[in-house]
C-alpha cells in the first residue's frame, strides 16, 4: 500500500527537519523517496504537526506483575470502561488497561513503540503472551538480571566472559530486548527479608556489592554489543535523600564509557532524586542531579513524571513496595517469582494537597527542564507508578508552556509550591524538542533504527497532530497542545492508518522486537549443564519448559546482533 | 414532569440503564427520554424499546420516575443522581443509587447488591430485602459510603456498610456477616439478629445489634453496660446494651453494642466490668 502525506510540519529530530512543511512518502510499511502520486492514498496533513510515531522507553504494560496488579485492583478498572466497537475489542482501564485497550490508547495518542521494562525470566512466556495480545505497537521486553543468581555468581567470581555467555543465553531464552537491574542486589536481600542500604552494601550470601553487578553488566552489557545500555532502576530508590546513591550509580560505570556515548540509563530518575534526610525534611534534588548529568555524556535518564491521580504503584522493588504500604496503608501484593526476584504492587493516589507528592511532581519536571540535553532525559511516567500513560499529552503542555506549569502550581501544597525550582525556570520545549524526548531521543537510546525518524528506509510509523505550530503558539495555547497529543488527528502504524481523529479504525498487530545475540562460539552446552544442575534443585519448572521459543510470539521481530565473545 | 416506566417484556438478560436518573430526565422531552440508551446483554438499546415510557406533566421542579413492575435485572438505577426521586414499585438490580448525591430512592420490593454502593448523599428506603454489598464500595476500592441513608426494612446480606466513612444505615431487619467491615465512621442498626464477624476491622463508628448475635469477635473489648442506645436524631433504644470497642487488631476504636436479653451466652464478659 502507498501512502502520500501532504504539506505538514515535519518535527524530525535525528534527520535535523525542524517544522520544514514537506511531503512524506510511505510505502510497504517504510518511509521511501518518493511514490506514484496517481496510486497513492493522499493524507492531507496541512496545518498540522508531523512526528515519528511515539516511543515509550520505559512502561509496565504486560506480564506477572502487571496482571497481579489487574486481580489486585477491580475498582480500578470499574469506573473506565471501554465497550467493543467494529474493529476494537472491550477492554478496561484506568492505571492497568487491559493488553487491548493498552494497544489502542497508545496508538490514540500516536505512540507506536512501547518497551516493558520489567520481565522476571520465568514468566517471560507469560508476558510474551500479553504482549502478544497487545495490538498495534510493537513492543519489547527487558529481562530482569541485576539479581540472577548465576550473574552474581559469575560476577563474584570475577568471570566477566562467562557471564557475557550467560546473559546472551538468556536474553536469547526469554527473548528479551536489553539488561534490566532493579535496586542491585536488594532484591536478593529482599528474599530474606533485608534490603541494601548503598551501592557498596553486600548482598547476603554473595559476597557481592551493588557496585560490582552495576559494573559487571555495563561490561557484559558491552561484551554483547546490545542495542540499549544497561537500564537501572537505582537502590534506595524512593526515599529521601537518595540523590546520592543515584548520583552514585552513575559514577561508578564513568570510566567504562567510551567515545561519549551512554553506558548506563537511569530509569524513572524523579523517584531517586529525592534530597533530605526524612519525609518532613524532604525537598527536591533535581538540581544536583541536572549538574551532574548536564557534565556527563554517558547517562540518559527517563522522568517518570508524578500525575496527580489514583493510579497503582508496580515494580520489581519489593522492598520498596513493602516500605510504601506501610507508609500510605494501602493494600499491598508481594509477588514473589521463586529465586529469581520480586514484585510489590500498592494502589496509590498522588495529591495535589500534600507536599511530598506535589514535590515529587515538581521534581519530575524540573529534571526534565534543568538537564538541557533533550536526548538525556525522555518522558516516561513509569507507567504506573507515576501516573497512567494517558496522562502523556498534560506532561507535553508542561514542558511546552511555563503558563501550563503555573496553573497547576497555582493548586498544589504550598509549602512545595515555595520550595519548588520551577517558577524560576523559563525553559520552554519547541516541537521539535518534544519530538526528541517523545521520540528521536527514545529511539536513539534504545539504538532502534529504523524507528523515531522519518528518513527513507525507516519503519512508516507517524504520528500527527492536529495543531499549527504556525499560527499557535503551544506556550500560551497550552490546552491546544494537549486536545491535539491527546487524539492524534491520524496515527499511522506499518504504513497503516490505524487511528484518525482520536479513533481506532483498523486493528493489526505488533511486532514483539528481541535481540538476537550472535556469539563467536556457541555455549549453548556449557550454559545448559550448568543451569540444569540448578533448575533440579531449586526451580519449579523444568528447564527445558523454560526458554521461550520464537513461535511462541504472535509476531517475531528479531534484531541480529554480534557480541565480543 | 414525572415519568412512570413499565417494563415491556420480563427481561432475561441484564440491562444496564445508568440513564434512569431524575437529572437526566429532568426537561427532556418524551421522545428524547425513549431515545436514551441503554444495554440490554451486549447490544445497545433505547429505553423505549424496553419500557413504555409515560409522562405526566405535574407543577413538581424535580422529576418522579416511577417504574412499575419488576426490574430486578435492571442495574445501575439512579446511578449519581443528586436530586428528585425515584420510585420503583417491584424488584431492583444491582447498583441501585450508586455514588448518589442527592434525592430518594424507594422500593417496594427486594434489591440486589451494592444498593447505595459510594454513597454520598440523598435517601435509599427498600420494603423488601437488600442483597450483599449495601452501602459497601466495589470490590477492592476503599471508598466507603461517605454520607446519606439507607432504610431497609426487611434483611440484608453480606459486608453490608462496609469501609463507611458517614452516613447511616438501618436495617430493621436480620444482617448477614461481616456487617460494618472495616468501617472508619457513622452508623448501621441492625433491629434483628446479626450475624457473626459485626465490626471485623472497624477503626471507627458504631454497630448496634438489637438482636441475637452468634459470637462477637475476640479482637473485640468490653467497655460497659448501656441502658439506652441513640441511633439518630429523634430514634432512641431503650434496652440494656452490652459495649464493646475494637477492632484492637487495627487499633481500632469503634463501638460495638449488642443487646443483653436476646444474648444470654454474652454474659460471661459481664466478669470484666
Amino acid at each position: 500500500m502507498e501512502l502520500l502525506i501532504r504539506n505538514g510540519f515535519v518535527y524530525d529530530p535525528i534527520n535535523g527537519v525542524n517544522g520544514e512543511k514537506m511531503d512524506i512518502a510511505v510505502k510497504d510499511g517504510k518511509i521511501v523517496e518518493k511514490v506514484n502520486e496517481r496510486r497513492a492514498k493522499k493524507i492531507d496533513a496541512t496545518g498540522m504537526t508531523i512526528m515519528p510515531g511515539g516511543i515509550d522507553i520505559h512502561s509496565h504494560i504486560a506480564g506477572g506483575k502487571v496482571n497481579a496488579g489487574r486481580l489486585l485492583r477491580p475498582e480500578d478498572h470499574f469506573k473506565d470502561v471501554e465497550p467493543k466497537t467494529a474493529v476494537t475489542r472491550s477492554g478496561v482501564g484506568y492505571s492497568i488497561p487491559s493488553t487491548f485497550t493498552t494497544g489502542y490508547r497508545y496508538a490514540r495518542m500516536g505512540w507506536t513503540t512501547v518497551m516493558d521494562p520489567a520481565m522476571p525470566p520465568l514468566e517471560a512466556k507469560h508476558t510474551h503472551e500479553e504482549l502478544s495480545d497487545t495490538p498495534i505497537i510493537d513492543k519489547a521486553s527487558y529481562p530482569l538480571l541485576g539479581d540472577w543468581w548465576f550473574v552474581l555468581e559469575y560476577l563474584r567470581d570475577g568471570k566477566i566472559e562467562e557471564c557475557a555467555r550467560h546473559v546472551a543465553w538468556m536474553i536469547k531464552a526469554t527473548k528479551g530486548y536489553a539488561i534490566k537491574l532493579v535496586n542491585p542486589g536488594g532484591l536478593e536481600a529482599w528474599g530474606f527479608g533485608r534490603n541494601v542500604e548503598s551501592i557498596d552494601d553486600p548482598v547476603p550470601y554473595f559476597g557481592i556489592t551493588p557496585r560490582e553487578i552495576i559494573r559487571g553488566l555495563c561490561k557484559v552489557n558491552k561484551l554483547l554489543n546490545l542495542p540499549h545500555t544497561i537500564h537501572v532502576h537505582t537502590n534506595n530508590l524512593g526515599k529521601p535523600g537518595n540523590y546520592v546513591t543515584a548520583i552514585e550509580t552513575m559514577r561508578c560505570v564513568e570510566d567504562l564509557a567510551e567515545d561519549g556515548k551512554p553506558a548506563i540509563h537511569i530509569t524513572h530518575c524523579q523517584f531517586c532524586a529525592f534530597k533530605g534526610d526524612d519525609w518532613r525534611t524532604f525537598e527536591s534534588g533535581a538540581e544536583e542531579i541536572a549538574n551532574y548529568v548536564n557534565a556527563h555524556s554517558h547517562v540518559t535518564m527517563d522522568m517518570g513524571q508524578v500525575i496527580f491521580t489514583d493510579t497503582t504503584t508496580m515494580t520489581a522493588d519489593g522492598p520498596f513496595q513493602y516500605t510504601l504500604h506501610m507508609l500510605s496503608g494501602n493494600k499491598w501484593t508481594n509477588h514473589d517469582v521463586e529465586t529469581e526476584t520480586s514484585a510489590g504492587i500498592v494502589p496509590f493516589h498522588y495529591r495535589r494537597k500534600s507536599y511530598v507528592h506535589a514535590t515529587q511532581w515538581s521534581i519530575g519536571l524540573e529534571l526534565a527542564l534543568l538537564i538541557k540535553d533533550p536526548w538525556k532525559i525522555l518522558m516516561t511516567t513509569d507507567h504506573p507508578n507515576g501516573g497512567p500513560f494517558i496522562a502523556y499529552p498534560r506532561i507535553v503542555a508542561w514542558l511546552m508552556s511555563r503558563k501550563a506549569r503555573e496553573a497547576t502550581l497555582k493548586r498544589i501544597n504550598p509549602k512545595a509550591r515555595s520550595r519548588s525550582l520551577l517558577p524560576s525556570i523559563d525553559r520552554e520545549l519547541d516541537f521539535y524538542e518534544i519530538a526528541i524526548v517523545t521520540r528521536a531521543g527514545q529511539a536513539k537510546a534504545l539504538g532502534l533504527k529504523n524507528k523515531g525518524h522519518l528518513g527513507v528506509g525507516a519503519d512508516a510509523d507517524i504520528a500527527i497532530y492536529n495543531f499549527n505550530p504556525e499560527t499557535m503558539d503551544p506556550s500560551k495555547k497550552y490546552k491546544a497542545v494537549r486536545r491535539a497529543f491527546k487524539r492524534a488527528a491520524y496515527t499511522i502504524k506499518s504504513g497503516h492508518v490505524v487511528v484518525k481523529d482520536g479513533e481506532v479504525l483498523k486493528h493489526i498487530d505488533g511486532a514483539t522486537m528481541w535481540v538476537d545475540v550472535q556469539l563467536r562460539e556457541p555455549c549453548e552446552i556449557e550454559v545448559n549443564e550448568n543451569m540444569k544442575r540448578r533448575f533440579k534443585e531449586y526451580w519449579t519448572v523444568e528447564f527445558e519448559n523454560y526458554p521461550v521459543s520464537e513461535d511462541y510470539l504472535a509476531v517475531s521481530h528479531p534484531i541480529p546482533v554480534k557480541a565480543d565473545v | 414532569m414525572n415519568v412512570n416506566l413499565y417494563p415491556l417484556k420480563e427481561f432475561k438478560l441484564p440491562i444496564v440503564a445508568e440513564c434512569i436518573n431524575p437529572d437526566i430526565f429532568q426537561e427532556k422531552s418524551l421522545k428524547e427520554i425513549e431515545a436514551l440508551k441503554v444495554w440490554e446483554g451486549n447490544k445497545q438499546k433505547r429505553l423505549g424499546e424496553l419500557f413504555k415510557v409515560e409522562a405526566v406533566e405535574t407543577s413538581f421542579e424535580a422529576p418522579v420516575i416511577t417504574i412499575h413492575g419488576n426490574a430486578s435485572r435492571v442495574r445501575r438505577i439512579g446511578v449519581g443522581m443528586k436530586s428528585g426521586e425515584i420510585i420503583i414499585k417491584g424488584d431492583a438490580g444491582m447498583h441501585l443509587g450508586e455514588e448518589m448525591r442527592g434525592g430518594k430512592i424507594t422500593v417496594y420490593g427486594n434489591v440486589l447488591g451494592w444498593a447505595g454502593s459510594m454513597m454520598k448523599g440523598g435517601t435509599i428506603e427498600i420494603y423488601g430485602n437488600a442483597g450483599d454489598y449495601l452501602g459497601a464500595p466495589y470490590r477492592g476500592s476503599t471508598e466507603g459510603m461517605k454520607d446519606g441513608k439507607i432504610i431497609v426494612h426487611g434483611n440484608v446480606g453480606r459486608e453490608a456498610g462496609a469501609h463507611m466513612r458517614k452516613g447511616i444505615i438501618k436495617i430493621y431487619g436480620s444482617a448477614g456477616q461481616f456487617a460494618g467491615f472495616r468501617m472508619k465512621g457513622g452508623t448501621i442498626y441492625v433491629q434483628k439478629d446479626c450475624e457473626s464477624r459485626a465490626g471485623a476491622c472497624m477503626v471507627d463508628g458504631t454497630i448496634v445489634v438489637g438482636g441475637h448475635i452468634e459470637s462477637v469477635m475476640p479482637t473485640f473489648t468490653i467497655e460497659g453496660l448501656r441502658k439506652r442506645v441513640k441511633i439518630e436524631e429523634g430514634e432512641i433504644v431503650e434496652a440494656p446494651f452490652y459495649l464493646f470497642i475494637g477492632d484492637l487488631t487495627e487499633n481500632g476504636h469503634g463501638r460495638l453494642f449488642i443487646a443483653k436479653e436476646p444474648n444470654p451466652h454474652l454474659s460471661h464478659y459481664e466478669k470484666f466490668l
